[in-house]
């Protein structure tokens, strides 16, 4: 629960007086997350840690960096709340920092919002050793560029995360949760006609042909809509305990579909409605459809990332498989440049996790 | 009132005929526009106290015409100003003396609803309106509502991030749109998003918005539609003073509820939007509160009578709940001409547009009061409570020498007000022209100098939308000499 961004700015300025790469981490739970890279020189956030400031009523937190989830989630008990984007917990170790820079966003978010929806303002130690801060602590603010949204899946590229505003919501009075013996098509055609309909919908998932489906909200509100579904689609409903398992397990793949982490997953962020394909494949299904997790060997990254535009969306290997490969294919040489322009305004040597999201970056 | 544009001094490189020439070899010759007096509707936006001809205005029609048009100008580093439908309360879309105003007006197509994934695909030219309407049908619409929604294009609604009434529980522009198409300075098409939810790397998506039109010019837009909820009412009450309202607003939200809109107004601009829409507002309070609540029917009934029930707990001088959708829109009526019905009363009036967080609404209107009373202007504030967006309205009288400028500069001291409370400068309505000398307040050089070098990323030439947004570190100096009390602020905060 201390300060030490000082700490952090020196190791930042030393890092870049010797030009020696560092790469970034909180609390060492993403390592298999991005490419992997030879820096083995570590800046450790761990101890920068602590809330800042927390206003229950302006549903408004402030904390350092290195500030684990589990800390955040004790704060927010106290008063009902909730981080209402709901990212992968890894026990409790993950930090706010590393959950922003890898953009983690658990089931709600096509309904809440991703972490980057409800990031207000962020402090960042750039590569040219300077402590900056962009954005603030309320809810609307259009002043300069969105330096702090910007942070959101950088992987660390722009520099050291230390301090984050972000919003967070009162926890929902009710919760109920569903599933349905369904195929593929069907999953999607049905999640998609249920999050067109204005009801407390706040999770849509389906694998091993269960779909799954999470109310939250006003009690009245999610009592009539389960009601309802169950009768209109032959819903069965799960009990609070086996929908709390299934949900958390989901969010920490820790359900089988997960297992093997040598095995290459496929991350695929798609419109939500696009056909199943490679049905063949294992797949599992998220987000009401627009988030796709595909578990394979023998994929080749060209040929998926020609089906996901297909598909009006991308792809990208989250982990498994050849980690020195690129994940992801940019759409083309201008945006590779442009990318490559942003990353030296902020951090010209080019210390910063170099080579994690891109070899070229 | 005229504001010349404070900046360097661009040299021509290309003269106006010759540029024009080579514009009409490629765009009907109608849609290329040098005289003054046809360039005169676009030379200002929403803001009209700056005005500015441009060198020449172009109405591309196509793609490719426009990927030309941005090339040209490249090649002879002429700067360009995009504008969307010119309804900016900043001055972002103030033309520049030697440049082109780029207008979108016609890429004014609804490409393609999405019915099943719930997307509408956009040109920038399109009524943020239109948007909601044309997805009516199908039972969906577009969330962001700004006021000038009747009017506003989405295209300048990305490039402000523009927000409205209900963004606490919906969010700004950033939060519905997943894809955008851009056209960069060098006149390359690059698409940043796609239509899932979000992209691997780094996010040049939330960068794109509220950009001011200095990184890039949307070309197509990808926005996200929600259902529309089953129901919406509004409890409207009155209290006999703002600080009971304010706290009124926290008291909601530790409810655990989070309304579709909420909204004050104080006791100026209660008696000014009611006298204008006649929408039947406590017009004795102090303070009055719209609240509504969206979404089921059983949740809307739940906690329409939770808040009701509240409102009157915590003193409220006067309680109504819409009966009907005729008397929902009647109360949202008064909100939604708030500024023009105080244009009525006065000859002129400026709205500001700082935001801070919830808890310091007594002390910022305490503020505001004081000042009001030294610089002998009247100020209305109308407070999109939910989301500590204030919009004090100065009223004032241009024809009076001099009164223009003491107004700017009562604007300028409420939104050093707001940064010291813990807020920022603009909450909606960004930069432009207008806010550009407080970004040093709000700021440090070394984040400036942050800002530039983004744009640099972009834009090397700097040619697009000069001189806004981003102020230079000289002027940012010059500003904290003369307001010294500002420095300090900005060292505070940081």
């Amino acid at each position: 629960m201390t300060d030490i961004s000082q700490n952090l700015v020196e190791q930042v300025e030393s890092a870049i007086a010797d030009k020696t790469p560092v790469r970034i981490e909180g609390g060492g739970t993403k390592s298999q997350l991005g490419r992997s890279t030879e820096h083995t020189t570590v800046l450790s956030t761990k101890e920068h840690s602590g809330v800042v400031e927390y206003k229950p009523v302006e549903l408004i937190m402030t904390v350092r960096g290195g500030t684990t989830l589990a800390e955040i989630d004790a704060e927010l008990d106290k008063n009902n709340q909730m981080l209402a984007c709901d990212p992968r917990r890894f026990a409790g170790n993950a930090t706010i920092g590393g959950s922003l820079a890898t953009n983690q966003s658990g089931h709600a978010r096509p309904w809440f919002g991703s972490l980057r929806d409800h990031v207000l303002g962020v402090k960042l130690i750039t590569g040219k050793g300077e402590h900056l801060r962009f954005g603030g602590q309320v809810m609307k603010n259009v002043a300069g560029y969105d330096v702090s949204r910007l942070q959101a899946g950088a992987m660390g590229a722009f520099g050291v995360i230390s301090e984050v505003s972000f919003k967070v919501l009162p926890k929902p009075e009710d919760s109920a949760s569903l599933s349905l013996a369904v195929e593929a098509d069907e999953a999607i055609m049905i999640m998609n006609k249920l999050s067109g309909t204005a009801k407390p919908i706040t999770a849509a998932s389906w694998l091993d042909n269960q779909l799954y489906v999470r109310l939250e909200g006003a009690k009245k509100a999610v009592n009539a809509t389960s009601k309802k579904w169950k009768t209109e689609y032959c819903f069965n409903s799960i009990s609070e305990n086996e929908a709390k398992l299934f949900w958390d397990n989901l969010r920490e793949h820790e359900l089988a579909f997960f297992d093997e982490i040598e095995k290459p997953l496929w991350r695929f962020s798609v419109n939500a409605a696009a056909k199943h394909r490679l049905e063949e494949e294992a797949w599992l299904f998220n987000w009401c459809g627009s988030q796709r997790w595909l578990r394979g060997d023998n994929l080749d990254i060209q040929a998926l990332s020609e089906l996901a535009q297909d598909m009006n969306g991308e792809v990208h290997l989250y982990s498994g498989g050849n980690r020195q490969a690129e994940l992801s294919l940019p759409r083309n040489e201008v945006i590779k440049t442009l990318m490559q322009n942003v990353k030296q305004s902020f951090d010209p040597e080019n210390i910063f996790n170099q080579g994690r999201l891109y070899s070229w970056l | 009132m005229n504001k010349a544009i404070e900046e360097k001094q661009h040299s021509l490189l290309i003269d106006q005929q010759v540029l024009a020439d080579k514009f009409q070899a490629f765009i009907d010759p109608e849609y290329v526009i040098i005289d003054e007096e046809t360039q005169r509707v676009y030379e200002c936006d929403g803001l009209a106290a700056y005005c500015q001809l441009p060198m020449l205005t172009v109405l591309p029609e196509t793609l490719d015409q426009l990927q030309k048009v941005m090339q040209i100008c490249h090649q002879y580093s002429v700067p360009v100003v995009a504008r969307g439908h010119g309804t900016g309360l900043s001055a972002g879309a103030t033309p520049h003396y030697c440049g082109v105003l780029l207008s979108l007006a016609k890429f004014n197509q609804i490409l393609n609803i999405d019915t099943e994934a719930r997307l509408a695909t956009i040109q920038p030219g399109v009524r943020n309106l239109a948007v909601s309407e044309a997805a009516a049908e199908f039972g969906l619409y577009y969330a962001p509502d700004p006021s000038s929604q009747i009017a506003c294009s989405i295209g300048g609604n990305v490039s402000e991030n523009a927000g409205g009434v209900h963004c606490l529980k919906y969010g700004l522009t950033v939060h519905n749109v997943i894809k955008v198409q851009v056209v960069t300075v060098e006149g390359n098409i690059i698409e940043v998003g796609n239509e899932g939810l979000d992209s691997y790397g780094m996010d040049l998506l939330a960068l794109m918005h509220g950009s001011e039109g200095l990184l890039g010019i949307v070309t197509e837009v990808t926005v996200r539609l929600l259902p529309k909820p089953e129901k919406a009412q509004v409890v409207m009450a009155g209290f006999d003073a703002v600080t009971t309202a304010g706290d009124a607003v926290g008291r909601v939200i530790e409810e655990g509820i989070i309304p579709g809109g909420l909204e004050m107004m104080d006791s100026f601009a209660i008696v000014a939007a009611d006298d204008f829409a006649k929408a039947g507002y406590p017009r004795e309070a102090k303070a009055l509160l719209l609240c509504e609540l969206d979404g089921t029917v059983e949740e809307v009934d739940q906690y329409i009578k939770q808040v009701a029930d509240l409102f009157e707990h915590l003193g409220a001088t006067s309680v109504r709940i819409s009966q009907s959708e005729e008397e929902r829109l009647l109360l949202w009526k008064g909100r939604k001409s708030a500024f023009p019905a105080v244009g009525r009363i006065s000859p002129d009036y400026y709205c500001m547009d700082g935001t801070i967080p919830r808890g310091q609404l007594s002390n910022v209107l305490t503020e505001i009061d004081r000042l009001s009373q030294e610089y002998g202007l009247r100020v209305a504030n109308v407070f999109h409570a939910g989301d500590g967006n204030l919009h004090p309205l100065i009223l004032f009288d241009s024809s009076v020498e001099g009164e223009f400028e003491k107004t700017e500069e009562f604007g300028g001291r409420i939104l050093e007000a707001c940064v010291k409370a813990g807020g920022c400068i603009t909450g909606e309505h960004g930069v432009g022209l207008e806010k550009i000398r407080q970004m040093a307040i709000q700021f440090t050089d070394e984040e400036i100098s942050q800002f530039h070098a983004i744009k640099h990323a972009f834009d090397k030439k700097e040619t697009l939308n000069p001189g806004k947004g981003i102020p230079t570190l000289q002027r940012c100096q010059e500003y904290r000499s003369i307001r010294p009390e500002c420095d300090h602020i900005t060292t505070t905060i940081n």
